[in-house]
């Protein structure tokens, strides 16, 4: 067995054990069912809650809020970073902007939204889209910083028009970490939907989580709870994996 | 290409952009109070000068005096669970290998999702917030570490094997100062995420703290409280974050 | 008109017709904090199908001089002409460069690599790929073709780069250090091919290295560059037939070149590393 294998495998080894371990913990009653129910139960939960379709209207929510802030957060990140970086004037003033910005604990405005929009689902996309959009600027900028000099040295000696080197050689270039931007902005829009539904609102995965907290409804709490993990680690483990496919294939020996 | 000002003038510019972003800022926080009114922000001026009478109370000093001791906590425990564990996963190279994608994949999951069940174990209260902030800060400790340790430069490992170091010697004088630029690197966005662990973890449940009186200021159509308390957590943490990237930038010039 | 003044039109035409590139009056100077005056000012002919070595110390504007026949950066002050056409703003059509930086796409394979230009500009697909199957079989990367580049050597992606080059059939060729991060016995072989691609296209050949003996063996004549700002101080004739190849390093003739190409540029090695000390 190679040793990429052997990691991989106690990896999956150490995650079911500890599924298992809590499980087993739970089903012994070591820890209290009022504090934590079984894995097995959550699933059995979940399943039935999707079946029954009473989160199908928090579950379309959520997601069309992610959508919709990961969408324009990626829009306009690029755009932002490709015009930053157009501008070096312009760089030198917000570089220490951008190195700060995620210091902001950008939840606190929150509430605020809420004041200014109402209690829909615009300050959520606000929230997910601030939250997101920084991250998809820096990765723009890295990009466009690490295409090397050479291959825009190289696009000249083709003769090549500007649009044209960018969209064949300044783009697939930076594409590695464009990827980078475009996987964050997912997470961080994501985290900042469901922080936000679950703070305050009247809908959506967040919010059922924190009803249910509310309402000692335990079974359903830990069902949504689960899903939401599932969903988020489903999501980056497979753009982890597309991403690292691409960067395996460029990596130099 | 032209030719470079003097120092000073690079300075005085640098002075100038801060300026502008500043104005710039205000000006949107001035537009946003023209568009949406008293009931939902403060004007910038109003909000100024509230916040300065708000720091003359006893009763703003409790709720930060709550803030400050529950992020105090949560960020010597990340500290020091993360450097640990960082050190140790770093130096076990296939334990490493195993466990960082893992703190990857909980980095970039909805951790406010498991506040609930923090609040089951802990019950409400400082200790919940404190192991919240710490879920928050330390991941992103371990993983600064973890690759610190991980990336050192072989060459200087052997050339502390030639010149035949004892393993103390070769922790305090070559590890140690080869891990410490990133080590700090990584204390510096563990800060950020712990206060905002501890701010979350205020604003969802609990009747104590600088995220709770935001939260409150809102229900209570207490809009100037909400818009002065937010000004001061982000002042504050701008203000530390700067002082953090300041030594970080130090400590990565002087490695 | 009278019969000699056309005779004597014909031979200067002739005789501008053999100049490939020309400089006359070069110089470059980078503005910054401090101006930098890297080049000039120098004079140079490159002849139509000559193979051209520049060497000097490190520092000196060999690059610079490249860039500047090239159209990848403007003369501070005299003219640079491409087949009697002045070059300006852009890389004029005919020259083909290739740098000691890997600039093979990582993107791509390598077949996809050298058949890029190609695209781009648009030529037909029948004819690109006869082009390509050429330039994959002449560079021997033919069991490489579907390869990417991170799965080669620095050799095999130098090797791309210059295909990529070729197919887009040079008039002059513009190698910048293109063997400086490889290995000595690759350095020699890749020498070869180099040598080989020249007899085969017929194309001009401007090679700028900081090896004495690759530009010795490979060259028809030798630049030799003075420190900082960079001149001529000389242009040595090495006389070698067009079917030399590496063996040549065992002619006495090649240490006898080599020799010279040292003593010349010994002083200014010298004047390089003490004006980098200051």
């Amino acid at each position: 067995m190679s040793r990429q294998a052997a990691i991989g495998w106690t990896r999956v080894a150490v995650i079911v054990g500890s599924i298992l371990l809590i499980e087993a913990l739970c089903r012994l009653k070591i820890i209290n069912p009022l504090t934590l129910i079984p894995p097995s139960e959550m699933a059995a939960s979940l399943w039935e809650l999707i079946v029954t379709g009473k989160v199908t209207d928090d579950i379309a929510q959520t997601f069309s809020t992610v959508a919709i802030a990961f969408v324009l957060s990626v829009v306009t990140g690029f755009i932002l970073g490709a015009v930053i970086h157009a501008l070096p004037r312009v760089r030198r003033a917000v570089d220490p902007l951008l190195a700060s910005y995620y210091s902001i604990p950008f939840f606190v405005f929150y509430p605020l939204l809420i004041a200014l929009f109402g209690l829909n689902t615009i300050p959520l996309i606000v929230i997910g889209f601030v939250f997101a959009t920084a991250a998809m600027v820096i990765s723009t900028l890295n990009g466009l910083d690490r295409v090397p000099r050479v291959l825009s040295k190289t696009t000249r000696v083709l003769r090549m028009s500007s649009s044209s080197s960018v969209l064949f050689v300044t783009l697939p270039a930076a594409a590695p970490y464009l990827f980078t931007g475009l996987k964050l902005a997912l997470a961080y829009s994501f985290i900042g939907v469901i922080a936000g539904e679950f703070i305050l609102s009247g809908g959506g995965l967040g919010y059922s989580i924190a009803y249910a907290y509310n309402n000692f409804d335990n079974q359903t709490m830990y069902a949504l709870m689960m899903f939401v993990l599932v969903i988020a680690t489903v999501m980056n483990g497979a753009l982890h994996v597309f991403e690292q496919r691409m960067l395996r294939r460029r990596a130099r020996a | 290409m032209t030719a470079q000002p003097p120092a000073w003038l690079a300075f005085s510019s640098r002075a100038l952009d801060a300026l502008v972003i500043a104005a710039l800022f205000v000006a949107v926080w001035q537009g946003l109070y023209e568009y949406a009114g008293d009931s939902a922000i403060t004007a910038p001026l109003a909000t100024l000068s509230y916040a300065a009478s708000l720091v003359k109370t006893s009763n703003f000093w409790g709720h930060a005096q709550a803030t400050l001791v529950a992020f105090a906590y949560s960020l010597v425990i990340s500290i020091v669970l993360g450097v640990v564990l960082g050190l140790a996963l770093g130096l076990q190279r296939f334990a490493g290998d195993v466990a960082e994608p893992i703190f990857v994949a909980l980095y970039t999951i909805p951790k406010v999702t498991l506040y609930p069940l923090i609040l089951l174990i802990f019950g409400l209260g400082v200790s919940a917030k404190v192991a919240f902030g710490v879920i928050h800060g330390v991941i992103p400790i371990i993983l600064f570490t973890l690759n610190a340790v991980k990336n050192i430069n072989p060459v200087l490992l052997r050339t502390s094997r030639a010149m035949r170091l004892t393993q103390w010697q070769t922790v305090t004088t070559v590890l140690a100062p080869a891990v410490m630029p990133e080590l700090i690197t990584g204390v510096r966005v563990g800060f950020s995420l712990t206060m905002l662990g501890v701010l979350i973890g205020e604003m969802f449940a609990s009747q104590r703290g600088l995220g709770f009186l935001i939260v409150n200021g809102i229900s209570m159509h207490n809009v100037p409280m909400t818009t002065a308390v937010i000004l001061i957590v982000v002042v504050f943490a701008i203000a530390a974050n700067g002082l953090l990237l300041w030594i970080d930038k130090r400590m990565h010039r002087a490695a | 008109m009278s019969a000699g003044v056309a005779v004597a039109q014909a031979q200067t035409a002739t005789a501008q017709a053999k100049v490939h590139a020309r400089l006359r009056g070069v110089t470059r100077v980078f503005e910054g904090k401090l101006s930098v005056h890297a080049l000039g000012p120098l004079d140079l002919d490159l002849p139509r199908g000559e193979f051209f070595s520049v060497v000097g110390p490190s520092g000196c504007g060999k690059s610079t001089l490249m860039d500047l026949i090239a159209g990848l950066s403007p003369p501070t002050e005299g003219t640079v002409t491409f087949e009697d056409k002045p070059v300006a703003g852009e890389v004029p059509d005919g020259i083909g460069a290739v740098f000691q930086e890997d600039a093979s796409f990582p993107w791509l394979t390598v077949r996809d690599n050298i058949a890029f230009g190609l695209r781009r500009a648009g030529v037909d697909p029948a004819e690109t790929q006869r082009r390509v199957e050429y330039a994959i079989g002449f560079m021997g990367l033919r069991e490489f073709a579907t390869a990417y580049p991170a799965q080669l050597s620095g050799g095999m992606r130098q090797r791309v780069c210059i295909a990529r080059t070729l197919v887009m059939q040079p008039r002059l060729i513009l190698l910048d250090e293109p063997f400086g991060a490889l290995d000595q016995q690759t350095r020699l072989l890749m020498g070869d091919e180099l040598l080989r691609l020249w007899r085969e296209t017929g194309a001009t050949v401007m090679l700028i290295t900081h090896a004495l003996d690759e530009a010795a063996m490979l060259s028809d004549r030798v630049g030799v560059m003075s420190a900082r700002p960079g001149r001529f101080i000389d242009v040595i004739t090495t006389g070698w037939s067009r079917e030399r190849d590496s063996n040549i390093v065992a002619d006495p003739a090649f240490g006898v070149v080599t020799a010279r190409l040292w003593s010349l540029l010994r002083g200014e090695s010298l004047k390089a590393i003490g004006a980098k000390g200051a």
